[in-house]
């Protein structure tokens, strides 16, 4: 097992490395003056000099790349532009929103996913079967930034069920400890405001969820009939089994394997395909930042959040390799 | 005709066909496609108005089955009096170009350089397929999203940015596909009659992993269609008054209160279009891969 885990840690090197030429070229391959672009027309000749000496605009791309290189090792993603914070500081303020929004989406997406995925397989062909199965290619052919805005017009504007944006509302106070702000309620015990976190995700984590569930859904799906094809369940039917037993005790273990798999694949894609969801949403997590980076013209930020989603990117599907490698034997012996 | 008795003799081309043509999901998505690309190729002439004129006196004029609604604009109006039901019409011409250019450009780049990959084998297999990693280390959309950040917002910047970030699925195929074909006889006895490498991967290889390639190519329309509304929606793609799907849904978003349909009448195009793409897709996997098969 060791030797299989330093080997795709060392395999993740080349990678990650590519990533960060990827990031870099990103701003001299753009038509203009780099430091004209991160400092926009009207900024001053001084500005502009002391940013050319700081990134070493006049020196040879090589060596360019070596100084951003280096800055990146330390931890230094550079300065915004227009805040002139470190992008870095910005980065840590803003990831736990992105988080409690990812993984509240995914709980929502394997809880109904799996169950419907279940439900289809061991009643295949069914009519619950057909209606899951094209609700799920439905799921995955919608525009979710479209579904955000019917969802929030239903729900919101409609019915006034659910606050239209943002994570708290302007009332509710809070102490932030974690800045999971429904885990800070937790624990701070202030249970107004969970009660008011809780309802402000509600809508932007079910509008992420609908993606990753629609593959959960069909990937449970099939690897359960796979898996309920085999002999041993044939056995275990035998046996006298109740029907429940066989389904959730013998086979649901094997099936969920490549279930496992999928799902924190899909959860390091929710990382990214959060930036619709936050827009819509007012949701203050990486996504929107980034998204509004972009809108500014804040190449700074644009530039140290890309290199940052990849990094998590290229670190959670490590994980996911490992797991399972953990959880399927078979394979860590290649 | 005469039909074929022997079933040996049946070309699996057929089997293929005829397993496709049984799929009735599979048959409804080709339906679907069908008059999404009906739709874009003959809009002039099925547009009622024109999309981009706008008319003060029709302002936010609802769908017919609405109150106040006309046989005049049957889909209703926006906020500039344009006509919705034309507006969709003309969209279809600009998402089925989208999908063709950018998955174009992924198909074309994605399978020389997967063919070279699983051909050459060795170095420059790695190099390739780790430049892949590369791009596959970024979530797609993000990657999407920063691209035309840099090189500016245009419809066309929109469809050369998908295209890339499309590259490694199709180069990902190709290498499986030629891999496994490298091994084979008719490979052996094309290099023993001396046929040059580029003959060989082009003329003999390629032809035989066309199945799984065009699977992912019905099924990258559907996500190109969808990733160049997304663009168009955060104003990086079509700009107006381009009448693309997700730039409409952007606009209705700030009429969500006073004209729903402005809004929620594009995505269901949109959901339309891709989901004929993807039903397809679906029934020509199960038709052309027999490992799934049940």
């Amino acid at each position: 097992m060791l030797p299989y885990v330093i080997r795709r840690i060392l395999i993740m090197i080349p990678t990650l490395l590519g990533v960060s030429v990827i990031v870099f070229l990103m701003l001299h391959a753009t038509p203009g003056d780099p430091a004209e672009l991160l400092l926009g027309e009207r900024a001053t000749d001084s500005a502009i000099a002391e940013i050319r000496s700081h990134l070493g605009l006049d020196k040879p791309l090589h060596v360019q790349y070596g100084m951003f290189l280096k800055r990146l090792l330390k931890g230094d993603l550079g300065e915004t532009i227009w805040t002139r914070q470190k992008v870095w500081t910005e980065v840590k303020q803003r990831f736990p929103a992105t988080i409690e929004l990812s993984v509240a989406a995914m709980i929502i997406s394997c809880f109904f996913g799996m169950i419907f995925g279940i439900i289809s397989a061991t009643k295949q062909y069914s009519f619950f079967d057909y209606l899951s199965m094209v609700g799920a290619l439905v799921g995955v052919s919608m525009p979710i930034f479209w579904l955000g805005l019917v969802l929030m017009l239903i729900f919101s504007l409609h019915l006034g069920w659910l606050p239209m944006s943002g994570r708290l509302s302007i009332s509710t106070d809070l102490e932030f400890i974690t800045r999971f702000y429904i885990l800070d309620a937790m624990l701070t015990r202030n249970w107004p405001a969970f009660k008011d976190a809780v309802w402000h995700i509600i809508l932007p984590a079910v509008t992420l969820s609908t993606i990753p569930m629609a593959i959960v859904a069909r990937m449970t799906r099939s690897s359960m009939l796979d898996v309920l094809r085999q002999d041993y369940i044939k056995t275990a039917k035998a046996k006298g089994l109740s029907r429940f037993t066989v389904v959730f005790k013998h086979a649901l273990r094997n099936a969920l394997i490549p279930v496992v798999t999928t799902i924190g694949l899909q959860f390091g894609v929710l990382l990214g395909g959060a930036i619709l969801t936050e827009t819509i949403f007012a949701w203050p997590g990486v996504g929107k930042w980034i998204f509004d980076a972009v809108m500014q013209r804040d190449y700074m930020v644009i530039q140290g959040g890309t290199l940052f989603i990849a990094t998590i990117f290229v670190v959670i599907n490590l994980l996911v390799d490992l797991l399972y490698a953990v959880i399927n034997p078979r394979i860590s012996v290649q | 005709m005469k039909k074929n008795k022997n079933p040996e003799d049946r070309h699996p081309f057929a089997d293929q066909m005829d397993l496709l043509w049984r799929n009735k999901t599979a048959v409804a998505g080709l339906l679907i496609i069908f008059l999404f690309v009906v739709t874009a190729l003959f809009a002039p002439l099925l547009s009622p108005h024109n999309p981009v004129e706008a008319s003060l006196y029709d302002q936010l004029k609802p769908p017919v089955w609405y109150e106040g609604g006309s046989l005049r604009h049957i889909l209703g109006t926006d906020d500039l009096g344009r006509d919705i039901l034309s507006r969709i019409i003309y969209g279809a011409r600009i998402s089925l170009l989208v999908a063709v250019a950018s998955v174009g450009i992924a198909f074309f780049i994605g399978s020389l350089l997967g063919s070279l990959a699983g051909y050459y084998k060795g170095l420059c297999d790695n190099l390739i397929m780790r430049a892949m990693d590369i791009v596959l280390a970024f979530p797609h959309i993000l990657l999407a999203i920063v691209m035309v950040a840099y090189l500016g917002p245009s419809l066309r910047n929109a469809m050369i940015a998908i295209g890339i970030i499309y590259v490694p699925r199709f180069a990902r195929i190709v290498r499986g596909s030629v891999l496994e074909e490298c091994g084979k006889d008719y490979v052996t006895a094309a290099r023993a009659i001396g046929a040059g490498d580029l003959r060989i991967i082009f003329l003999a290889i390629f032809p035989n992993c066309l199945g799984p390639l065009i699977v992912q190519t019905t099924l990258g329309f559907a996500s190109a269609i969808l990733d160049a509304a997304a663009l168009s929606f955060l104003g990086l793609g079509a700009q107006p008054p381009t009448p693309e799907w997700g730039a409409m849904i952007a606009m209705g978003r700030s009429l969500i209160l006073r004209a729903w349909w402005v809004m929620t009448i594009p995505g269901l195009a949109i959901l339309f279009a891709v989901l004929g793409f993807n039903l397809f897709g679906d029934g020509l996997r199960d038709a052309l891969d027999p490992r799934l098969r049940d």
